[in-house]
Parts: C-alpha cells; structure tokens; sequence
C-alpha cells in the first residue's frame, strides 16, 4: 500500500478500525478531536459501534461494558478528560478486561490550553486511577509509529487482558505526515472464553458458556489481596516481555539526551546536529512508558558521562530516568511548559554546556 | 538538505492548503516531509499559520524557532516573522495587502502582488498559488511540474474548475518573482 500524507489524529482512528475496532465511545475535545470526527463517520459505514456519550465519565464506563463481553472497544480524550474517566480506567484495570485508551495530551493544569503537551505522563504512568495497577504505555514519535503502535495495542491489550494507554501530544495529533495504513484485519468473531453475554440463556462462541463474572470487588481482604499478588505477577510479566525504545548514535556516546514522542523526534533533530560537530552525544527514546526501559538506561549509565532528560512538562519522566540511572551519572533537565515545544538549538545549547563541563572535569582529574 | 517554511495569513488565505499542498508535492517526489497547522483559538477570524519542511532525510522536529522561509501574506504575518527568518533565509511579502518594505538586509525578499495576480486571472482566492509560485522561483526545492501536477491530484473536486486558472496564476507568481531576481 502506497504512503499517503495523513494526520494524526485521522491516521490513528482508521489504524484502530483496521486493527479490528468494533465499538468506539468518546466525547469531543481539542487537539484530539479529529480522531472522534472520523470514528463518527468510518464505524457506521462498517456496521460498528460508534457513539458520542454524554460526558467522558459516560464514555469511559461504556467502554467498560462493552470490554466486559468480549468486545474490541476503545476511546480518545485529552487531559481534562482523561482526568475524568479515571475511575472508569481503575474499574477496567480491576476488572482485568482489556481496553485502549488514546491520550492526546495538552497543556495544564486545568483547561490549560489546547496545545502539545507531556505534563500528564505521572498521571498516566503512575497512577492512571486508585489502586495498585499500571496500564501499558505507548509514545509514539511519529504518525507512522502511532499507526503501528494503534495496532499494537489491541494486541497488548488481549494478550495481557489490561488496559492500554497510546499517549502523544497535540503535536502529533495534528500534524500531517506520510505514513502507510495497514491492510483492513479479518474481524475475529469467537469472544474471549471469560466474556459476559448479559443473559443465562445466550451463548458464547456457540454454547452455553459457564457462569462468567466481571467485577472489581473484592470484599474480602484476602481475596482482594490474592487478586493484587496476581495482578502484580501480571504487571512483572509485561515487565520482563514489552519493553521497547529506540536508540540512536548510541554505541560511543558520552552524553545520552532521553526524550519521547514529540519531544524525542526534537532531540533526534538536535543529536544529528550535534554529531555533525563531532559531539559525542546519542538519543535513547523510550517507546513504553510503562514499563519504563530501566535496564537498558541503567547499563548504558555504566559508561555515559551525563544525561539530558527533554520534555514538554516541569520534569516528570526525568525521575524514572534518575532512578534507573542512579549514582552512575549526573541526570540534566530540560522542559518547555505550558504547551511550549522545545526546539532543536535550546537542546543543542544544553548538550555543548554539560559536553564542556565535563571534559573540564576529565581535564581535571588527570592532573 | 531541509528547508523549513512557514506560511502566514489571514484565517480564509488559503494558509493551510498552500502547506498542504507543498507537503503533498513533496512527497509525491519521494522527499520527507512535514505539515502542522497553528491550531490556536487565533485561528477563528484571526491569522493562522503552518509550518511545513521539506527534506531528503526523515524529519525531526516539526516546528522551527528560525525558519528558512516565511511566506507572509498579510501585514500582522511579516511583523511576527521578519525578526524570525533565518539570516540568509527568504520572505515572500504579499505585497497588495503589505505596503511596507521588509527592513532586514540579511534576507532574500520576493515581493508579489499576489491578490492581483490572482484576481486578474480570475479570483482571488487564488492568491495563495501566487504565493507557492514566488517561493519555487527563489528556492528550487521543487519545479514548478513538480507542483502542478500534485495540483492535478490533490485540488478539491468541488475547485476542479478552477485547476487551469489556478497553474497560471502559479506561473504568473513564478515569473514575476523570477524578475525580481534579475
């Protein structure tokens, strides 16, 4: 299939219906919009599910029902409104069905405005609702890479029966790009064995199936206990097997600038520029956010002199990065707030103050 | 080689298509590329701009602090991007709607009456045309070929009519901006 220039926010709606998306719930807001306008339109067309709910809390829930009986089922907001279905998020993640969630996030807090923004990757990494679970977190870079990763996710999501989250920024959802589209999927119509058909006498995948349960509650203490160590036992799972990241320049690199999405393609332009200066630097750009690539940032630290932490937010990842960094190396920020992207010689600046710092330093420590 | 330009003008300029439509050229001649609209609330009855880049590598970042170009179709467009542009870089002034003259001498400056030119060949909604035409005349990043026929593919059907008078006025922005030159 040839490339065509798409948007973002359009790429990845029909990447979903061609991954096999069967009900989509959502409501309208900036800069996620698009992807809402086009499930309106393409779903109905293919005899499927879309519907415009009354509120975000609504959304999320009918998401929840309709994962609950087995159903390819997803929705899209921005911040604001992913603030609102959190409770929704940690019902789906309690409930174990599995579910996507597309994050277009913009500046904050509050109605912020409606331009790019990371300012919500705690919110989404680290507690996408109450209680003790993680979703899986995609960033996608480009519009490409969010149509693959669109795909992904569903897969994810069944695989692993959790709820994943695709987050990008206003950036990537409205920006326009080449990218190929994959082929239209066959739809799967066997229903998951532990799907709910809403009546004792209805069947599932063709008999009567046994009594299926879907809830959240745990009422009592060792019960819900033993549910958390499985669902921790899970979570160590998605932990050992999806990690990903991208790396580039990275082989004899002394100082590691790590960004995602947006602002990882930024520091890609950055980096490039910089080796044209013989700069020794590289980029690492995480791909999950959840599960966070520790290990290989905490080994590439046994030989890194520094790192440049870039991001559109006050510094959230960086402590993820500090983390698995440890004592190995001084961990630098840079961040652009308020739906400020960073540019390309801001980071360029960045890299040369801390690449002369430490070859001061080296300089120093020989004599 | 990437050339980041910026397209500048009143909301109903035709701003975003004139990108979209450098964008779709590049690609069709298997260059990388990049479109992304302001998306502000500015846009409504305000000014509204993209930004698109053209290169023969994967771009990075899609939006730039200093552009190599700006295309600036209206007077509150040249006051946010002369002090901008790239030194060595290119403005292209409308110059029926902007009276003033740019006053950096560090930059190259195509001055095209691109409402007139429109006009006289039919509408001037066509302007943004004279604008890409200008542009192709002082940075070659694509022929002018190149760019009419991406037109032939990618002109709304509902603006079908308005295919031939819209190449002209394309040439027309190429040739006096060409004279400019000389």
């Amino acid at each position: 299939m040839a490339k065509e220039l798409l948007k973002g926010n359009v790429a990845i709606a029909e990447a979903a219906v061609r991954a096999g998306c069967e009900a989509y719930f959502g409501y309208p807001i900036t800069p996620q919009t698009e992807l809402l306008e086009h499930m309106s339109k393409r779903m109905p067309e293919l005899g499927r599910v879309f519907l415009q709910a009354e509120s975000e809390v609504a959304a999320v829930n009918m998401v929840y029902g309709a994962a609950s009986a087995g159903v390819r089922v997803m929705t899209s907001s921005s911040s604001p409104g992913i603030s609102l279905m959190q409770e929704g998020f940690s019902y789906i993640a309690g409930s174990e069905v599995p579910a996507v969630v597309v994050d277009v996030m913009r500046g904050g807090p509050g109605l912020g405005n409606i331009q790019p923004s990371q300012a919500d990757y705690n919110q989404v990494v680290k507690q996408a609702g109450h209680g003790d679970f993680h979703p899986i977190v995609l960033a996608p870079s480009t519009i490409q890479e969010s149509i693959d990763m669109m795909v992904l996710s569903f897969d994810l999501a069944e695989k692993y029966r959790t709820l994943v989250f695709m987050v990008l920024d206003g950036a990537i959802g409205q920006m326009m790009e080449p990218a190929e589209l994959p082929p239209m999927r066959e739809m799967n119509e066997k229903r998951p064995s532990w799907a709910l058909t809403g009546q004792s006498k209805r069947r599932l995948n063709g008999r009567l199936p046994d009594k299926n349960v879907v809830t959240s509650i745990h009422l009592g203490g060792d019960e819900l206990n033993a549910f958390n160590e499985k669902l921790q036992a899970k979570l160590a799972q998605i932990t050992a097997n999806e990690v990903r990241y991208e790396e580039s320049y990275i082989e004899d690199a002394e100082i590691i600038v790590v960004a995602f999405g947006t602002a990882g393609r930024v520091a890609g332009t950055a980096v490039k520029n910089l080796r044209q200066a013989n700069v020794p630097v590289g980029l690492f750009r995480p791909i999950t956010l959840w599960p966070f690539p520790e290990k290989r940032l905490a080994h590439l630290a046994e030989r890194a002199k520094a790192f440049l932490v870039v991001e559109m937010n006050a510094g959230q990842m960086l402590h993820d990065v500090r983390e698995a960094v440890g004592c190995q190396a001084p961990v630098e920020f840079l961040g652009r707030m308020g739906g400020l992207l960073p540019f390309t010689n801001d980071i360029e600046k960045e890299v040369q103050t801390i690449w002369r710092r430490s070859e001061v330093l080296a300089l120093h420590q020989q004599n | 080689m990437e050339t980041s330009i910026v397209i500048a003008g009143f909301g109903g300029q035709g701003v975003l298509f004139a990108g979209q439509l450098l964008a779709y050229a590049g690609m069709d001649n298997n260059l990388h590329v990049t479109w992304i609209p302001s998306y502000g609330p500015e846009m409504r009855g305000g000014t509204a701009n993209c930004t698109v880049i053209v290169a023969d590598e994967p771009v990075g970042a899609p939006i730039v602090a200093n552009p190599d170009v700006a295309i600036v179709l209206n007077l509150p467009s040249l006051e946010k991007y002369e002090p901008l542009v790239k030194s060595g870089g290119l403005l292209v002034v409308n110059s029926s709607l902007i009276t003033r003259t740019v006053a950096r001498t560090d930059v190259d400056v195509a001055y095209v009456p691109a409402n007139d030119i429109a006009e006289e060949l039919g509408s001037a909604k066509m302007m943004n045309m004279a604008a890409l035409g200008a542009l192709l005349a002082q940075r070659p990043i694509l022929t002018l070929d190149q760019l009419m026929r991406t037109l032939d593919d990618h002109l709304p059907a509902r603006k079908a009519h308005l295919l031939e008078a819209n190449k002209l006025v394309i040439q027309k922005g190429y040739a006096v901006a060409t004279a400019v030159l000389a």
